[in-house]
């Protein structure tokens, strides 16, 4: 639900400014005239990349003003798939909101289940057991290799690379069909519970990963031996897109763009959940912030995760999966934020409990949302063919933008 | 009246080949540029570990002939404050710029339509370079601000490109001494060596410029959808549109014509002066063989009778090219066809491989941004290919010089080429230098660092 | 300080299995009634109500130390709710509260500005601040009550993540607030009336007019 398109309004022709006043953080007015658009001979144009469009990865509509070739300032309209998902979580109770949630990351849904299910789990001030907390994270690195795969593939075939779309989505494949041995869904799993898991993990679902994992090391330099060294792809992505250590923390940037532009933080490190203080993993970073770094940094992400994987698969605990905690949730009265690590960055959940069945208020933080902030930032001084480099790497999803 | 027909009978009796060749090329060009379309799908499916299309008709075959279909039932839009005669006239102007240049080429010593013009190499070229003007009022009577964005960039990068790929012509002209096409691969055969051995360089320079002569990746961009439009193509609908792309494919098969018969060989075979290996003259008829017995085999493995059917008519057509390749070179009396029939065979076969390179590239490589791809241009590839030029003419006068004829040949010209190679690595980091300290500062004036 | 914990977490507070919530009262229930209300009365007599557990407790850390030592009352309370530190101040402070706090507290980031609807409060808004520090590895939550038409000092020039978030918030809740660049809707389309997260705002309600207008249609339902 945005603003319609082109034609069905005639606003006035909004005040212009020049390309002195780029510094200022304002962004651009919202006044413009479609007609505008079409004669020729301005100095500057202010161009519509239309909510549909096949490089905007989602109904995401992008208002840029051009000198010429270079962007002198964007705005981001969003709003398109907001489905008013925080309202209806007022009025489930806590087990019923579970679903809605996989469908904001419709790209990561496990993780965004795991934000969930540990933010009520730390509501009702339980825990989940030992077992269900390793294949918690099993399930979700897993799923942290496949949200970076899709990334992979549609950002690289926004540059002009048609082949690695292909390669990711067959190791993509993979991982979807263990989850679907597991759960039954590929995409919208819903999971995990609050309090641990529902189903047991299946019979080979250790041998299934592990196989997954042993191949995957030649996949990943199959799509490196594309992409990385290739002269095009250097072109296209370095010093595209730079986005400082201090703008990245003022913006409140967080995952992967935020480690590209040099500053070490993953919340499974700082405030570890699920079960990763048992493993040993390393945090890829970058120095430049720019959508080399951050290509880089995804790649090595994809690594670590599948050894995250492999050291949890050897030593999965036995026990109980389901914590007791009951039908009917009624937390105590109160409020928790709790923020795991997304695959986007920083997914927090701020829940608000008065005692009822059903939340008082649900708030999602979604990466994508703030990440996207920083887009008007990013693409400054660069050329229109950069634009859909620069929304490719800050890896959005609107779903999770629009909720 | 009667001197009339005369005279028209005396024309088509001395010209009846070529005319023949020509309507041949017309009215079969449209289905053979949509089975190269086919091809391409087909390979790009299997690079990418799928199978392309495989619905319409066995393993997709008909799909070009739907497509056409689909294409010429669709409505015709025409954008409504746009030149309607220019809008119809420009994808005329590309195809039948790119139709017109195939006139002048020959894949064989007889089969060509506009037969041993002087000028062959040059006609071709200047006809192609023609097919700009398509673009370029394609874009005008587009009455789109990005159309016509989109096509001056295309135009740009044309005749960038026109440049490079020119000067790597004239390097292999200064081998073959001649425009005319036959002469061409006539020197070629008394020299004994492809030209394109003797200059590598000219054919590396060709086939870059080539890639981008025909708007194909690398150097796509103004077709791609980050130039936020498909560009020069947008408004044009249902077969306006297929015309633009017959058009673009047509430009590959040229390309590909003229860096064959300049630089590989044209129809001759390889080692076509070496007669202790004649026999390399069963080549052609070995492999149809082979391609043949291969789908015998693979006849039992098909899932339906259909396609067993249409896998034993494949076979059998591959059995009868066989033999008409053989024919030729057995038979006494076929022997004047030998040059013919078998070098349309070598020359269809280096065309083929030279549109696998193009689509390999395509699905290999990324695109270049619209700044890069012009200083690629003009920074590298223009002055390598100058430079080239210098080198082998300093090659063929110092070949003159110590009297080196045909293989001998490349005694000179190989130094030239290792030359040539070190002056397109110098040139390469010289851009990549000026080109990584311009961008940052640029950058930088707009967010402060 | 109130850390995030690092080690796992203690054992629940409540003793047994289920939590103690069985008899809260219904009082800020502003939503669908219970449907475990009309079933109550025919049980057997329930036991007496217990007292709400609550898991919040007054907090008098070193850093509450410190804001109360320099803003004094406009530290409203803060307290502590399940390991985290939660600091209700007074909105009027609340720009020089969060300099203070991006600038010697380091607290870098905010992690997310939303806000909460209790209606049946004198200032119903809840202004809440999700603030992380990355030197000390801690989060802070911090609150500002608003009632309806006050205004908020606006945190885009403290931390620039605030921008969209605080369209969100006003696009949402109706919170004014001051000093914002450019206030105006992010999700809903501009001209839609009404602030869809007040609990006033009934699910099933949507600007008709609207949808009547740009969609042509009737209802969106």
């Amino acid at each position: 639900m945005g603003e319609g398109e082109s034609g069905h309004r005639k606003r006035a022709i909004g005040e212009y400014r020049t390309a002195g006043e780029v510094e200022g953080e304002t962004p651009l007015s919202t006044e413009v005239t479609t007609e505008h658009i079409t004669q020729l001979g301005a100095d500057e144009l202010v161009i519509n990349m239309g909510p549909q469009h096949p490089s905007t990865h989602g109904v995401l509509r992008v208002k840029l003003k051009l000198d010429g070739e270079r962007v002198i300032g964007s705005e981001c309209v969003i709003g398109y798939l907001h489905r008013g998902v925080e309202k209806i979580g007022e009025n489930r109770t806590y087990q019923q909101f579970a679903p809605y949630v996989d469908r904001m990351d419709y790209v990561a849904a496990v993780s965004n289940g795991l934000g969930y299910c540990e933010a009520i789990e730390k509501l009702l001030v339980v825990e989940a057991p030992p077992r269900a907390r390793v294949i918690r994270t099993i399930l979700t690195e897993l799923q942290r290799i496949a949200s970076h795969l899709l990334w992979l593939g549609t950002h690289a075939l926004d540059i002009g690379a048609l082949t690695p779309l292909f390669y990711c989505f067959r190791e993509r494949e993979e991982i979807l069909k263990i989850f679907e041995k597991y759960c039954g869904a590929r995409l919208t799993t819903h999971a995990f519970r609050i309090g641990g898991l529902q189903y047991e993990a299946y019979d080979t679902l250790e041998k299934d990963v592990e196989r997954f994992c042993k191949d995957f090391t030649s996949r990943i330099v199959e799509y490196e031996d594309l992409l990385t060294q290739n002269r095009i792809w250097l072109g296209r992505t370095k010093g595209v897109g730079i986005l400082s250590a201090a703008d990245a923390i003022a913006y409140g940037v967080t995952g992967p763009v935020l480690r590209a532009s040099g500053v070490k933080w993953d919340i499974r490190k700082a405030m570890p959940y699920a079960a990763y203080d048992q493993y040993k993993f390393e945090i890829p970073t970058g120095t430049a912030g720019d959508t080399y770094d951050r290509y880089m940094v995804r790649m090595e992400e994809m690594r670590q995760s599948r050894l995250i994987c492999l050291q949890a698969i050897e030593n999965i605990p036995t026990g109980p999966i389901l914590a007791k905690v009951g039908k009917v949730l009624k937390p105590p009265a109160g409020e928790v934020y709790h923020a795991i690590e997304a695959p986007k960055g920083e997914l927090g959940y701020y829940v608000v409990s008065d005692g009822t069945v059903q939340p008082y208020r649900v708030r999602i933080r979604p990466p994508s949302f703030v990440n996207l902030e920083a887009f008007d930032r990013m693409v400054r001084g660069h050329l229109v063919a950069d634009v859909v480099a620069i929304i490719g790497t800050l890896d959005i999803v609107l779903g999770e933008i629009d909720r | 009246m009667q001197p009339a027909v005369q005279a028209t009978m005396e024309f088509l009796k001395l010209y009846w080949v070529p005319l023949l060749c020509g309507v041949i090329i017309v009215a079969l060009l449209p289905l053979i540029a949509g089975y190269i379309v086919l091809v391409e799908r087909k390979l790009m499916a299997d690079m990418q570990v799928r199978l392309g299309p495989m619905r319409v008709g066995p393993h997709g075959l008909l799909q070009p002939i739907a497509d056409a279909l689909k294409l010429l039932i669709k409505e015709d839009i025409i954008p409504e404050n746009s030149d309607a005669l220019v809008f119809w006239l420009a994808p005329v102007l590309s195809v039948g710029a790119a139709l017109l240049a195939l006139a002048g080429l020959a894949i064989g010593p007889a089969f060509q339509v506009a037969q041993d013009i002087n000028i062959g190499i040059l006609f071709v070229v200047g006809i192609s370079a023609m097919g700009i003007f398509g673009i370029v009022l394609g874009g005008w009577a587009s009455n789109s601000h990005y159309s016509l964005m989109g096509a001056l960039r295309s135009s740009a990068q044309l005749v960038s490109y026109e440049t490079a790929a020119g000067m790597a012509l004239v390097a292999g002209l200064l081998f073959a001494g001649t425009l005319n096409i036959k002469a061409i691969v006539d020197a070629q055969q008394s020299a004994g060596v492809w030209f394109g051995l003797l200059s590598p360089v000219a054919l590396f320079t060709y086939l870059v410029a080539s890639i981008a002569e025909t708007n194909r990746a690398p150097f796509d961009l103004p077709e791609a959808e980050s130039e936020l439009v498909a560009g020069y193509m947008t408004e044009f609908s249902g077969f306006r549109w297929a015309l633009y792309f017959l058009a673009e494919y047509t430009n590959m098969v040229v390309v590909a014509s003229v860096a064959t018969t300049l630089f590989l060989g044209g129809w001759l075979r390889p080692f076509a002066s070496v007669h202790w290996l004649d026999f390399l003259d069963y080549f052609p008829t070995l492999l149809m063989v082979l391609i043949g017995v291969y789908c015998l085999i693979r006849v039992p493995k098909q899932p339906s009778r259909v396609h067993q059917l249409f896998m034993l008519a494949v076979a059998a057509l591959c059995f009868v090219v066989a033999l008409v390749l053989l024919a030729p070179v057995i038979l006494p009396i076929a022997h004047p066809f030998k040059a013919g029939i078998l070098g349309s065979f070598w020359f269809l076969l280096k065309v083929g491989l030279y549109l696998y390179l193009f689509m390999w590239l395509r699905f290999t490589l990324p695109r270049y941004r619209f700044d890069q791809l012009m200083r690629l241009g003009w920074h590298f590839l223009i002055p390598l290919s100058i430079i080239n030029v210098l080198l082998v003419g300093i090659a063929l006068i110092a070949g003159s010089y110590f009297q080196l004829q045909g293989w001998a040949l490349l005694l000179a010209t190989t130094p030239a080429a290792v030359i040539g190679l070190v002056a397109a690595i110098v040139l390469l980091s010289v851009e990549q230098k000026t080109h990584s300290a311009a961008a940052p500062s640029a950058a930088a004036d707009f967010y402060g660092g | 300080m109130a850390d995030e914990p690092k080690e796992p977490q203690p054992p629940p507070v409540p003793p047994g299995d289920k939590p103690a919530s069985t008899a809260l009262p219904s009082a800020p229930a502003a939503k669908a009634p219970d449907a475990k209300a009309p079933a109550a009365p025919a049980r057997p007599a329930p036991p007496p109500p217990k007292p709400p557990v609550s898991l919040q407790t007054p907090l008098n850390n070193e850093l509450v130390a410190r804001l109360r030592g320099k803003f004094d009352a406009a530290i409203v309370e803060a307290i502590e709710d399940r390991k985290q530190a939660i600091v209700t101040v007074a909105r009027e402070r609340l720009g020089e509260i969060a300099l203070y706090l991006r600038d010697e507290e380091k607290f870098d980031m905010l992690s997310d500005l939303t806000a909460v609807d209790w209606p049946r409060r004198e200032k119903r808004f809840d202004v809440v601040l999700n603030l992380y520090s990355f030197a000390k590895n801690e989060r802070l939550r911090v609150k500002a009550h608003a009632a309806d038409g006050e205004k908020v000092p606006s945190m885009t020039g403290v931390w620039p993540t605030a921008n969209w978030l605080e369209r969100e918030v006003f696009d949402m809740f109706g919170i004014i607030f001051e000093g914002h660049p450019n206030l105006t809707r992010i999700l809903l389309p501009e001209e839609w009336q009404g602030y869809p997260l007040r609990k006033d705002y009934d699910i099933l309600h949507q600007d008709t007019a609207w949808v009547k207008e740009n969609l042509g249609i009737e209802s969106g339902q």
